[in-house]
């Protein structure tokens, strides 16, 4: 057991370091440091920097564009990202979609979707939940009636994080309405520009316009479009979101979250003060630092386990929940840091409070991810 | 990095996993407890026939050249038996003290003493007002000559009854808040003037509160430099901590075994307790808990090495020992309220674990100490500095998704 970091180690941070201060644009860096929200063509401008660098894919196999790197130069990597101030990778394509082609897909989709999603050719977006089937995800109802070499989806889809600036979504649907629950349901990539396909953006409390519903409304696809077996679809889905999990904790992202609440904390004077003068207050921020630093240990920690040959497992609802729960914290301090300025939309820190309560109930509420651990890891 | 045991620290692990299997039956141990030292000499020379009690330590100072890791090893198993030998106070927090503070051949032969296993340590830094602030510092050694004559009181020195040789902290000079003055020397348990009252800790170990009153000591007795001593005091704590938390670590790994067997075999209502939610829930939070504390362990440990400045060691392990007092009251407490009744009787081992546990987050500071050093390191505040200047900073809504 060697804790430390290794020369190599080290002088792969400054690499990284390096590339982001020479590539990071400078108009998304200032949106990045003032809170303002990125567009489409700032993420997608940014993917292609990562993807001239060989970068963007770094989970992938190597033949498919992945970079090797060891497990703690992923951490790095990731640590660095946030850190720099570099936009979040948007997980649809390379995080999600990605893993459950190159695992289950066949050679003709691997050749088409993997290098359209390096070279940022499609937006992805993901079509799991509906209005009926939440945590019960596998009641799912949208339903993939076979018509020759097509199939016809019928179906609502919800809370879609960016569908309004996808191409591609991929979707459960029933194929088979007789089998059992988990049985017959499909994997299926359908292009949004289909006809019978309609996004409906969904209000947030915070006033954010991130999430939608997409209505399917006979909308014919190809048979080939489906990934891997008819009817085994739940499966592959389930492999998705042991791979979402580990990124929904938002680890890395929570160390720049906390580098907000700092300059949100050192920029508001009271009575000639800031919250950085309380002693009470700066306990509090501790707390969450050093809990997330835990995290960031046992995040590597089981992604060593992960690179030793595992699938992230069980271990990534633990590593979901606690990430979770600490991006709220640090928002819950940001809010309290601006006490009565909170009020005012333009200080932000309320609305970011309310918007982070969907961290602990997306991919999996807290509640279900401790069902799993519960069930799995614990035999209970 | 790499989280993979080495073949040699493989085998130290099996070894003291094997120890702890063959020697700390709850029996066996209640046996320990009720013995006049409270804990086994035999047990000693085979730790010290082992290496267990030099491993650590660097081989250019008086070690066998191993590392922290070594320390975290041992530490763990013995958490997972409640083994009872002075393991911490003796190697490395006196230990820690002779290798980092030796001014010559005489602490020299005495650490080589600790390590053959001929002589026992303890550390005495606590005083009636300091609380957890080891700077606050009232025992005063008042320079005579070539001696120092000591006067004041130290509070629950581990194993002072069976010590052969204390490091204490006292004050040479300066106010008793002054960082400068505070020096680190050896005093003999057996030394004139000095008095203990001994007693059994609330988790069956033993401790002392050690009374001073004019004991006279040679100059050859300060480890360290006399009146500059903080530096090895901060660096004894920070050893200790490591060594704590790797040893909390073991507790709420058996804390969070025992207590899902028990949800498994226990019934009521026709059915194993395990299947309700609200008590699943509970054990997944023990099991959240006991891997943030390994965790953050490895992370403490890690900054125990020679290469890391003191300012970042000190954050290291007061973020540890912050955590380690977290996740060590949720699991605790969370084994005994799961376990019910049974949890509260004495005969029964969830309680023991339970009190140490508890125990280990007073010693050598508590969270709230240990967030104000955390926050004093400045690492906290460091960070937002680049951005205070900005009176508008702006900051805006949450990263989505």
């Amino acid at each position: 057991m060697d804790l430390a970091f290794s020369p190599q180690e080290l002088a792969f941070r400054e690499e990284v370091r390096a590339f982001i201060r020479a590539e990071l644009p400078a108009q998304v860096r200032a949106k990045m440091e003032s809170g303002i929200e990125l567009t489409k063509d700032d993420y997608v401008a940014w993917q292609h920097k990562l993807n001239a660098r060989g970068w963007l894919a770094p989970n992938w196999p190597v033949k498919y564009g992945g970079t090797g790197w060891t497990v703690v130069q992923k951490h790095i990597f990731d640590e660095e990202m946030a850190l720099g101030g570099a936009p979040r990778q948007m997980p649809f394509g390379v995080s999600m979609v990605a893993p459950v082609i190159i695992e289950f897909g066949n050679d003709e989709q691997r050749g088409y979707y993997l290098p359209r999603i390096l070279n940022s050719d499609d937006w992805w977006c993901q079509g799991y939940s509906e209005p009926e089937a939440g945590s019960d995800l596998a009641s799912l109802k949208t339903r993939a009636v076979r018509d020759g070499d097509h199939y016809v989806i019928n179906g609502q889809k919800t809370w879609i994080t960016l569908a309004q600036f996808a191409n591609m979504i991929f979707v459960l649907a029933r194929t088979d309405p007789d089998a059992k629950k988990q049985e017959g349901i499909s994997f299926i990539l359908v292009d949004m520009t289909t006809p019978g396909v309609t996004v409906r953006p969904i209000v947030t409390i915070d006033g954010g316009k991130e999430i939608n519903e997409v209505i399917f409304e006979n909308v014919r696809v190809p048979v080939e479009n489906r990934v891997g077996k008819e009817g085994e679809g739940w499966t592959y889905a389930k492999f998705l979101l042991e791979h979402e999990r580990n990124g929904t904790a938002g680890v890395a992202g929570s160390f720049q979250l906390l580098n907000r609440l700092r300059a949100l904390a050192g920029s508001q004077k009271f009575d000639g003060k800031t919250m950085l003068d309380d002693e009470g207050f700066t306990k509090r921020m501790a707390q969450v630092e050093i809990e997330l630093t835990a995290l960031s240990y046992a995040q590597m920690r089981s992604l060593a386990a992960e690179s030793s040959g595992k699938r992230p497992g069980p271990e990534s609802s633990f590593i979901k929940i606690t990430g979770t729960e600490i991006q709220q914290a640090i928002t819950t301090l940001m809010m309290e840091a601006s006490a009565q300025n909170a009020l005012d939309p333009s200080n932000h820190s309320a609305l970011g409070y309310f918007n982070a309560r969907k961290t602990t109930i997306y991919a999996g509420s807290n509640e279900i991810q401790r069902n799993i651990i519960s069930k799995r890891i614990l035999g209970l | 990095m790499d989280f993979t045991l080495s073949s040699d620290q493989a085998l130290i692990k099996d070894s003291v996993d094997r120890f702890v299997t063959d020697n700390y039956s709850q029996q066996q141990r209640a046996a320990i407890v009720a013995s006049e030292e409270g804990f086994s000499r035999e047990h000693w020379a085979q730790f010290a026939s082992l290496g267990w009690l030099g491993i650590a330590f660097p081989e250019n100072r008086g070690g066998f050249g191993g590392s922290p890791v070594e320390t975290m090893i041992l530490a763990e198993a013995f958490g997972k038996g409640l083994v009872l030998e002075p393991f911490v106070p003796s190697v490395v927090l006196g230990g820690t003290a002779l290798a980092y503070g030796s001014n010559g051949k005489e602490h020299a032969d005495l650490l080589e003493a600790m390590i053959g296993g001929e002589k026992l340590l303890t550390f005495a830094y606590a005083e009636e007002r300091s609380r957890y602030d080891y700077t606050l510092i009232e025992t005063q050694a008042r320079e005579e000559g070539s001696d120092l004559v000591i006067t004041g009181k130290k509070l629950a020195v581990p194993y002072a009854a069976s010590a052969d040789s204390y490091v204490v902290t006292v004050r040479t000079s300066g106010d008793k808040h002054d960082r400068d003055g505070i020096t680190v020397v050896l005093v003999d348990r057996n030394a004139a003037g000095l008095s203990r009252r001994d007693y059994h800790t609330v988790d069956d170990r033993r401790a002392s509160t050690v009374t001073f009153d004019g004991v006279r000591i040679p100059k050859t007795n300060v480890l360290g430099e006399l009146g500059k001593g903080l530096p090895l005091v901060e660096q004894i704590i920070d050893a200790g901590i490591g060594a704590l938390a790797a040893e909390a670590v073991g507790n709420t790994s058996v804390l969070l075994r025992r207590t899902v067997e028990y949800l498994k075999t226990r019934k009521q209502f026709g059915v194993p307790i395990g299947s309700f939610q609200a008590l699943q829930h509970r054990a997944v939070d023990m099991l959240i808990q006991t891997e943030l504390a390994r965790s953050i362990t490895y992370y403490g440990t890690m900054a125990l090495t020679d290469d890391t400045s003191p300012e970042e060691r000190m954050a290291a392990l007061s973020a540890t020992k912050v955590q380690i007092a977290r996740s060590g009251r949720i699991v605790g407490e969370s084994a005994i309220q799961l376990h019910g009744g049974i949890g509260m009787s004495e005969e029964y081992v969830i309680g023991h674990y339970f009190k140490r546990i508890s125990m280990i987050e007073l010693e050598l500071g508590d969270a709230d100490f240990h967030l104000g050093r955390y926050v004093a390191m400045g690492k906290l505040l460091a960070a937002a500095a680049p951005h205070t200047a900005t009176e508008t900073a702006g900051v805006g809504a949450v990263a989505s998704v």
